[in-house]
């Protein structure tokens, strides 16, 4: 998927005119609040794990190498094979090599947000190997040409009459005059289509929200149990994951495992978290015969010297994006590329360059929401006015724009200048006509959609000054 | 420079240091060698009555269903009483469930990994985790995987000794019982309520990929009437 994060305020455009994105935006925005708050109401202990949880990333980052090698080493004692790839290229190459040693026609695919990433389905399609989604909202997205536009509920864009329309498409050889209405229709078709396909693969693809050092694990976690029925049936398994899912222990993953699935779905644990080591065993009656882990790195080491660092952290449960104010203006699809909402920001910057990417860093209010319901506790504000910080050093924004902050700039920090300038102006303002002023000379876009409104007559520090000279 | 190698420098170039000295490699490996626990919740404690009642509670509160029983040879009853409309059964070949009495409850058993048609699997639980109502079954010649995921009708049996409270008292209790520093199985499987979706605008429907149906059968003296005293 070519990145359009560039592209970011037509994007937004494109997304507030879409009268059925905001529909579903509408829909959805006070579900994964009331969700997550329930879901902490079962763990009184909720504060204490988070803290710990968030130890257990920040170790792990500092000792990155050292569990990584672990974890190879492990996979490999348990008779898997892992590829290290150093960016997308390798990992479409290395996922390609295993599919065709496998002579595999066709592949499942579990969610991975790194199968997102590299593109992989693309590139196994050019091959002429068929990649077949089987998590319901990617299977959707996936018939409709589309990105996920949450990292978790990738379909949350679509509604279900679309839903009923991109199967009657592409379900061929099925009645045409069937009833597809009610969700239970469209849940059956989709069950009873996609049990086909997992029958039929030749290799299983699933991504993993975890790679355990100790043992040599990859774990996911899932309510459907696509990525098991992926996992399982193939005589190939192949786990795409990033570099920074390492955690030293099952314990720390237990941990970590009682904030994921709170944070999102309120759930205590999602329907099934499976931890997949190695091929199947010699007296197994099922299970994959070979297993494969493919370790992609794509720019997350160089972010690990930098203060973006902490999104490294990141366990993708996707609380930030249901808590953020812009996502749930503009939902996921405007950010241009695999991951949306304040994670993406802080993210993708890091991943694919600020020339790509840092209009992101912009769409943000700093409200903080994003952080206070991080289960890791990632300062993506701090991050984002790092990414902000970056690229004014690198000259941008220009222009007027430039100008104007640098003036402001320049104002903020003398203040003797800053209370006269803005005592002038408020006095000015005063001689409006009205309350407020519906339209600003110079900033047209501004003041469409807001009025300023017009000051009392002087500043608060006048006031101040004003009252205690009255006592 | 391999693939490895090159990700290995970088990491240890943005880490400011070299490979981890001995002493620092020897630490990470204890930790390694004997995992303790994190912070355990409060609703991992309790007496064994207490455990068991919360198991029961949480696993409906996952949307599956539970049923004491008082000893395992009524397993096939409660089964027949629970799907009605079911004449077959695929079983895990599991010393406890295969030497049942399945036709006198009138089900044919098959005994073996499921097939792609398969209405409903009987398996048995490696343990279970009160604090949340999970599930854990490990995969092995007694426990195929795909008896957990394909069958339309999911039925677990549970013994009420191998409710544990926390997750970390099974990991504790598979290393304990392994023969060799390989202790996991190929997989294991925390399952915590039938399969679900809210792919569709949010909502939320039970029996997408997986089970539509989660029955959980938990095996163990004086049950029947702890479940019912305490609710």
């Amino acid at each position: 998927m070519d990145p359009t994060s560039h592209a970011f305020p037509a994007n937004v455009e494109r997304a507030l005119a879409d009268r059925s994105l905001q529909e579903a935006l509408a829909r959805t925005a006070a579900g994964f609040p009331k969700k997550r708050l329930e879901g902490i109401a079962t763990l009184p202990e909720f504060e204490l794990v988070r803290d710990q949880a968030t130890a257990i990333r920040e170790h792990v980052l500092d000792h990155l190498d050292w569990y990584l090698e672990r974890f190879a080493a492990q996979v490999e004692a348990a008779g898997g094979t892992v590829h290290w790839c150093a960016d997308a290229a390798a990992a479409r190459a290395a996922v390609l090599n295993i599919c065709q040693q496998a002579g595999a026609r066709s592949v499942t695919k579990g969610k991975s947000m790194i199968g997102e990433e590299i593109a992989i389905n693309d590139h196994l399609e050019a091959h002429g190997i068929t990649p077949v989604e089987t998590d319901l909202g990617e299977y959707i997205i996936q018939l409709r040409g589309e990105a996920p536009s949450h990292i978790v509920a990738p379909a949350l864009h679509v509604s279900r009459p679309q839903v009923a329309a991109a199967f009657r498409e592409h379900h061929l050889g099925l009645p045409r005059e069937r009833p597809l209405e009610t969700p239970r229709e469209l849940l059956d078709e989709a069950r009873a289509v996609l049990r086909d396909r997992f029958l039929a693969a030749d290799v299983g693809i699933t991504g993993a929200n975890m790679l355990v050092a100790e043992t040599g694990s990859t774990l996911i976690v899932t309510n459907e149990g696509n990525g098991d029925l992926t996992q399982t049936l193939p005589r190939v398994h192949v786990v795409l994951a990033s570099i920074e899912k390492v955690v030293p222990t099952l314990e720390d993953a237990s941990t970590l495992l009682r904030v994921l699935a709170r944070s999102i779905t309120g759930q205590e644990q999602t329907a099934y978290t499976t931890f997949s080591t190695g091929p199947r065993r010699a007296d197994d009656p099922d299970g994959p015969e070979a297993f494969h882990v493919v370790l992609l790195d794509n720019g997350r080491s160089r972010l690990l010297g930098t203060p973006a660092r902490a999104i490294l952290r990141c366990i993708r449960c996707g609380a930030c994006l249901g808590h953020c104010p812009v996502y749930g203006a503009v939902g996921g699809h405007a950010y241009g590329w695999v991951y949306s909402g304040p994670m993406g920001a802080a993210l993708t910057p890091g991943l694919l360059g600020l020339p790509e990417a840092q209009h992101l860093a912009h769409a943000s209010t700093l409200c903080g929401r994003c952080e206070a319901v991080c289960p890791v506790r990632i300062p993506i504000p701090a991050i984002l006015r790092y990414w902000r910080g970056q690229s004014w050093t690198q000259g941008w924004p220009g222009g007027l724009p430039r100008l104007g902050l640098r003036a402001w700039a320049w104002l903020a920090r003398r203040p003797r200048a800053y209370r006269r300038v803005t005592a002038l102006t408020a006095r000015l303002l005063r001689r409006g006509a009205g309350p407020a002023l519906a339209r600003l000379p110079g900033l047209a876009g501004w003041s469409a959609t807001r009025d300023l409104p017009v000051s009392e007559g002087s500043t608060f520090l006048a006031q101040w000054q004003a009252r205690r000279h009255d006592r | 420079m391999s693939g490895r190698e090159q990700i290995l420098a970088r990491i240890r170039d943005a880490l400011g240091r070299g490979p981890l000295d001995a002493a620092g490699a020897a630490t990470l490996a204890a930790r390694l060698q004997a995992p303790s626990a994190n912070r355990l919740p409060a609703a991992s404690r309790g007496d064994r009555a207490t455990l068991l009642r919360r198991f029961a509670a949480k696993v409906r509160r996952a949307e599956a269903t539970l049923v004491p029983l008082e000893t395992l040879a009524e397993v096939p009853q409660a089964v027949a009483q629970r799907f009605p409309q079911a004449d077959a059964v695929r079983v895990a070949p599991h010393p406890d469930l295969a030497s049942l009495a399945w036709p006198a409850a009138g089900l044919a058993a098959s005994l073996g990994p499921a097939r792609a048609d398969d209405r409903l699997g009987v398996s048995r639980a490696y343990a279970a985790v009160a604090e949340s109502g999970t599930l854990v079954l490990c995969s092995g010649p007694a426990s195929p995987t795909t008896l957990n995921f394909l069958p339309d009708c999911h039925v677990v049996v549970v013994h009420a000794a191998d409710v544990a409270g926390a997750y970390e008292a099974v990991w504790a209790r598979l290393r304990e019982q392994a023969d060799s520093a390989a202790f996991l199985p190929r997989t294991v499987n925390w399952i915590t309520g039938p399969s679900r979706t809210a792919d569709i605008e949010q909502t939320l429907y039970l029996g997408i990929h997986g089970p539509r149906q989660l029955h959980v059968l938990l095996v163990g003296t004086g049950l029947v009437e702890l479940l019912e005293e305490g609710g």
